[in-house]
């Protein structure tokens, strides 16, 4: 982590300023402006359709926004790529790829790496480590597609951990998991954030935002609203982010699409 | 040049008259059935068909020791038909994707084919010259029977696509929903299928087995920018494959090393282009003008509202504003403003005083157009602060951009669900 | 002696493709190779044109420009012109191939390349075609040209292997730890390229493609390691050229179709009789566990309650 520039002091670990993201048939985010705070589990709401992964892949630079831009604290993305590990959904992927769970794990190591570089011992025993906290340590050398989709995802768990990041961003981790492994991958992410890790997670349950998180982030193609649990989590803003119609907002900006204002970004 | 030019198309070769007519068939065919292969994302299963089928013809010509074009037809399909059940058989049953399994039989069966056409040669059959022509295609080696059987085939396949076309659409847009309604989806298939097989058959002559892919991907493509309807699409592109024909086969036929395929290929591949960039409907061309327009649309737009701006600061409508006035308000270039200027007095927006101060006043038109984007602006200022919860300091920019977008229904909406408000967040009035 | 050129020049054809065919199976972008492997076809006539010899690095410049130019129009046609991939390639690549014949066609009397050899190769002329270095004799050229390429491959996969390996199994871990993406993407397209050029005098614009595409294809259904996939598909590429050679010689026929002949017949083999993912083993595993899913390993359950630290 040496190369990795500095964190910029007294600055929010992740900051959103005037985003506007837009693509094809894909729905928009609105002028998104925030500021997490560190050392927080915080929970990605909204309906579907709402840009809760387009936010995610957005501050990760896997979609280039319209407008707008972020901080990783306070330093564009490109500085900081080491501090942030991202956990996409599972369907990304072809789990069919001939690697082994161990294989992948240590991809997580890679961003430590630089061109050329292959993974060292080191790197071996915190893929190694990581595998065990998810309690996949048996599996390593299994072939991926011969896991379960829980397992799968607390491969990719593991591999995020082998990152030894400072901020997670994860999306949907908890979707089509088992009773067991929400349990565990929850156990996980508190221990993050207990060492002071910043980890942000897109849920999809409403029932359990609550007693899972610690902050909540209500998103409908704008930010409906961002602050710790109690205050945030209540039925007004719910009401807002999942029953306020923005027929309004929805219908403009198709219509700045169709009239070529939005401009298309190439994504990735 | 000239006289080629006229005795081709005078066709007063009997030759020449029987390859047009075979080739131009082709590209009419090729052409519209290329369109459900490309809408149906299946493009390049054409062109391992075309591959696929070399062996056939091959085997054909050892059954029968002879070029009967019936027979060669009959093998081709045959073959044709095994690569699709191959193909299919491997996506189906095994972790292989489509596109790896359209490569493996396209090679593979290309592969026996050459070995099979390789043997024909070195068992030294006097009558084997000519199936080279199968690879790039040779128009001017078809006998007046090949033309009669592979343009009645073309014609069939016309006549099939015409008959099926409610079908065809449906299948192609939307098969399982085709399913759900109860038509025969694996007979739909099977038709398809078969249409393919036999219309890459028919061209294989003309144009070969390497590039006839082409004549089935490249017409569609071209046709889809020239319209989005599907019967339309289906003209233009028969239109463009029978216009590629033509043309492959003047060059051919003027220069008689030329092959046919290759020349068809460059002039499908010439439409394409041009159809790109210059088609009406969806060319780039279009989106350029689009732009152009939308861009001196919102200049115009700007400079009314600034003009606007003017009068509400100092409340006086009738008074002529200067150049220099209006970019003090709102910076942009002379030359642009001037530009935007003249288009609005044509329009009838403004009128230009030539006087003492030289300005510009708003005409009644003008204020009442100003007065509108004006209101749009400041509407969504307050819709977004309000009903978005956007800070104050964040909304300028949006209905920068917004106000010229904004629709009179949305407008309707706008008023309606804010109630006719009378002031923006920033506190100015809006006008109406 | 000239069998052994002949089959040792198959041979490095096979295992320069298999390499970088593996990769382009796994992106499932295989008919890249197709797209390529014809496309670079009016490079090579520039070339000789330009350079009225059968020089090699001109060639390779040619080759490996016109396959970049092919993955680059393709792209920009299938974002700009709203066309499907498969479209876009399909008119790309048929389009520079058709030029590329016309071009040969019209200097017919200066290019030493007919159509029969864009076709087929010329394989079996190889131990003939020598290369004379300060007056000694080198061996055939196109070993040594074969044998450049599949270096050049072999140094490009060690070096940047973790790189391909994530460009392969997730682009978007990749771009989101910042590795240099497009320079990975584009440096295969170029080894696909040299690759393509080097085998395609020998056996063909088409039948490059069956070793492009077959072997890793075998090589993908037998193991579930990408360090032994790659060996496989070598491998098969290399089976295919020794036993596909004794085919043509027995049958009299083109060696080089005889080769994708028998890369065929090991696909088909791994298909049915693969122990892994072959379609016999699965039914035979179907049969074994009915009922119960094959997934859910034991033990999960017992460790998920461990304390973790980190």
């Amino acid at each position: 982590m040496s190369e990795s520039a500095a964190k910029v002091k007294g600055a929010p670990p992740v900051e959103v300023h005037d985003l506007t993201v837009s693509y094809q048939n894909k729905p928009v985010l609105w002028d998104v402006d925030f500021e997490l705070p560190e050392g927080k589990l915080i929970a990605v709401v909204g309906p579907n359709g709402a840009g809760k992964s387009t936010l995610i892949k957005t501050i990760m630079g896997l979609i280039d926004p319209v407008s707008g831009h972020s901080l990783i604290y306070g330093r564009p993305l490109e500085q900081m790529r080491k501090k942030i590990a991202y956990v996409p959904q599972r369907e990304t992927v072809d789990w069919n790829f001939p690697v082994s769970v161990f294989d992948v794990v240590l991809m997580g190591r890679y961003a430590h790496l630089s061109l050329f570089k292959r993974p060292k011992k080191h790197d071996k025993e915190l893929a190694m480590e990581a595998l065990e906290k998810v309690g996949m340590a048996e599996f390593a050398d299994r072939q991926i597609s011969q896991l379960s989709g829980g397992q799968q995802q607390r491969v990719f768990l593991a591999r995020a951990l082998a990152q030894d990041a400072e901020i997670y961003f994860m999306d949907e981790p908890f979707a089509g998991v088992d009773a067991s492994t929400e349990d565990h991958i929850l156990l996980l992410l508190k221990e993050l954030r207990n060492h002071g890790r910043t980890v942000v997670v897109v849920h999809h349950d409403l029932q359990t935002v609550s007693g899972y998180f610690d902050w909540v982030m209500l998103l409908n193609l704008r930010l409906v609203a961002l602050g710790p649990m109690e205050t945030t989590f209540t039925k007004e803003n719910l009401q807002k982010a999942y029953g306020g119609r923005l027929n309004i907002l929805s219908q403009v900006i198709e219509l700045s699409r169709k009239e070529d204002f939005i401009r298309e970004p190439g994504h990735e | 040049m000239s006289e080629l030019f006229t005795d081709f198309f005078l066709l007063q070769d009997p030759n020449v008259r029987w390859v047009l007519a075979g080739t131009i068939l082709l590209g009419l065919s090729a052409g519209a059935l290329g369109c459900f292969a490309v809408l149906r994302e299946r493009a390049l299963v054409g062109d391992a068909v075309a591959h696929a089928v070399l062996p056939g013809v091959c085997l054909a010509f050892i059954f029968t020791g002879d070029k009967d074009p019936l027979a060669l037809l009959i093998g081709s399909v045959i073959f044709g038909w095994i690569s699709l059940v191959v193909m299919d058989f491997i996506i189906r049953n095994s972790k292989i994707s489509a596109d790896t399994s359209i490569g493996m039989v396209l090679s593979v069966f290309f592969g026996l084919g050459v070995v099979l056409l390789t043997y024909i040669q070195s068992s030294g059959n006097v009558n084997q010259s000519g199936l080279d022509a199968f690879l790039f295609g040779n128009a001017a080696s078809m006998l007046p029977e090949d033309v009669m059987l592979f343009g009645f085939v073309s014609l069939m396949v016309l006549v099939v696509i015409i008959a099926m076309y409610k079908e065809l659409k449906l299948v192609s847009f939307d098969s399982s929903y085709a399913k759900v309604i109860g038509y025969p989806l694996k007979r739909m298939e099977f038709l398809i299928a078969t249409l393919l097989v036999v219309t890459i058959t028919a061209g294989l002559q003309a144009v070969g087995v390497v590039l006839m892919a082409s004549m089935l991907i490249i017409p569609a493509a071209a046709a889809r920018y020239w319209t989005d309807s599907l019967r339309v699409m289906l003209f233009v592109a028969a239109f463009v494959g029978g216009i590629s024909a033509i043309s492959g086969s003047f060059v051919s036929y003027a220069a008689p090393s030329m092959p046919t395929g290759p020349w068809m290929v460059v002039s499908a591949a010439f439409i394409f282009t041009l159809s790109f960039f210059f088609a009406p409907a969806r060319g780039e061309t279009r989106k350029w003008i689009k732009r152009l327009n939308q861009k001196q649309k919102i200049r115009r737009e700007n400079i009314l509202k600034t003009l606007y701006g003017l009068n509400e600061a100092d409340g006086k409508e009738e008074k002529v504003r200067t150049l220099q006035e209006i970019i003090k308000k709102r910076r942009m270039e002379k030359k642009t403003l001037k530009r935007g200027l003249s288009e609005l007095e044509k329009s009838g927006m403004i009128e230009h005083y030539r006087g003492r101060p030289d300005g510009f006043v708003l005409t009644e038109t003008g204020r009442v157009e100003a007065r509108r984007i004006v209101r749009l602006h400041r509407l969504w200022e307050l819709y977004l602060t309000e009903k978005l919860e956007i800070a104050g300091d964040h909304v300028h920019d949006d209905a920068e951009s917004m106000e010229h977008v904004i629709t009179p229904e949305i407008e309707a909406q706008l008023l309606k669900i804010l109630e006719n408000p009378e002031s923006d967040p920033h506190d100015e009035k809006i006008p109406y | 002696m000239s069998t052994f050129w002949i089959i040792l020049t198959a041979c490095l054809a096979s295992s320069a493709c298999a390499l970088v065919g593996s990769f382009l199976v796994l992106r499932k972008q295989a008919m890249l190779g197709d797209a390529i492997s014809h496309a670079v076809l009016p490079g090579i006539a520039i070339a000789f044109l330009l350079t009225a010899s059968r020089n090699t690095f001109p060639m390779l410049i040619g080759a490996g420009a016109f396959g970049l130019l092919t993955v680059y129009l393709t792209e920009k046609l299938q974002l700009r012109g709203r066309l499907m991939n498969d479209a876009s390639m399909g008119i790309v690549f048929t389009t520079l191939f058709a030029i590329g014949v016309i071009i040969i066609t019209m200097f017919a009397s200066q290019v030493d390349l007919d159509q029969e050899c864009i076709l087929y190769g010329e394989i079996a002329y190889v131990p003939w075609d020598l290369w004379i270095f300060n007056g000694m004799n080198m061996g055939p050229r196109p070993v040594w040209i074969l044998g450049f390429v599949l270096m050049l491959n072999l140094l490009f996969i060690v070096s940047c292997y973790k790189e391909l390996k994530i460009y392969a199994f997730d682009r978007q871990l990749a771009v989101s730890m910042g590795i240099p993406i497009m320079l990975i993407h584009y440096g295969l397209m170029g080894s696909v390229s040299f690759s393509t050029i080097a085998a395609f005098e020998s056996v063909g614009a088409i039948l490059v493609v069956a070793l492009i595409v077959v072997p890793p294809a075998t090589a993908y259904l037998l193991t579930r390691r990408l360090s032994h996939l790659l060996m496989l598909a070598v491998f098969f590429g290399i089976l295919s050229s020794i036993s596909g050679y004794y085919l043509a010689y027995w049958t009299n026929s083109s060696i080089a179709g005889a080769i994708a002949v028998m890369t065929g017949v090991y696909f088909g083999l791994a298909l049915f009789f693969s122990p892994v993912d072959g379609i016999l083993a699965k039914k035979y595993r179907r049969k074994q566990n009915t009922g119960k899913g094959p997934y859910e390993g034991p033990g999960l359950e017992l460790r998920t309650k461990q304390t973790i630290n980190i």
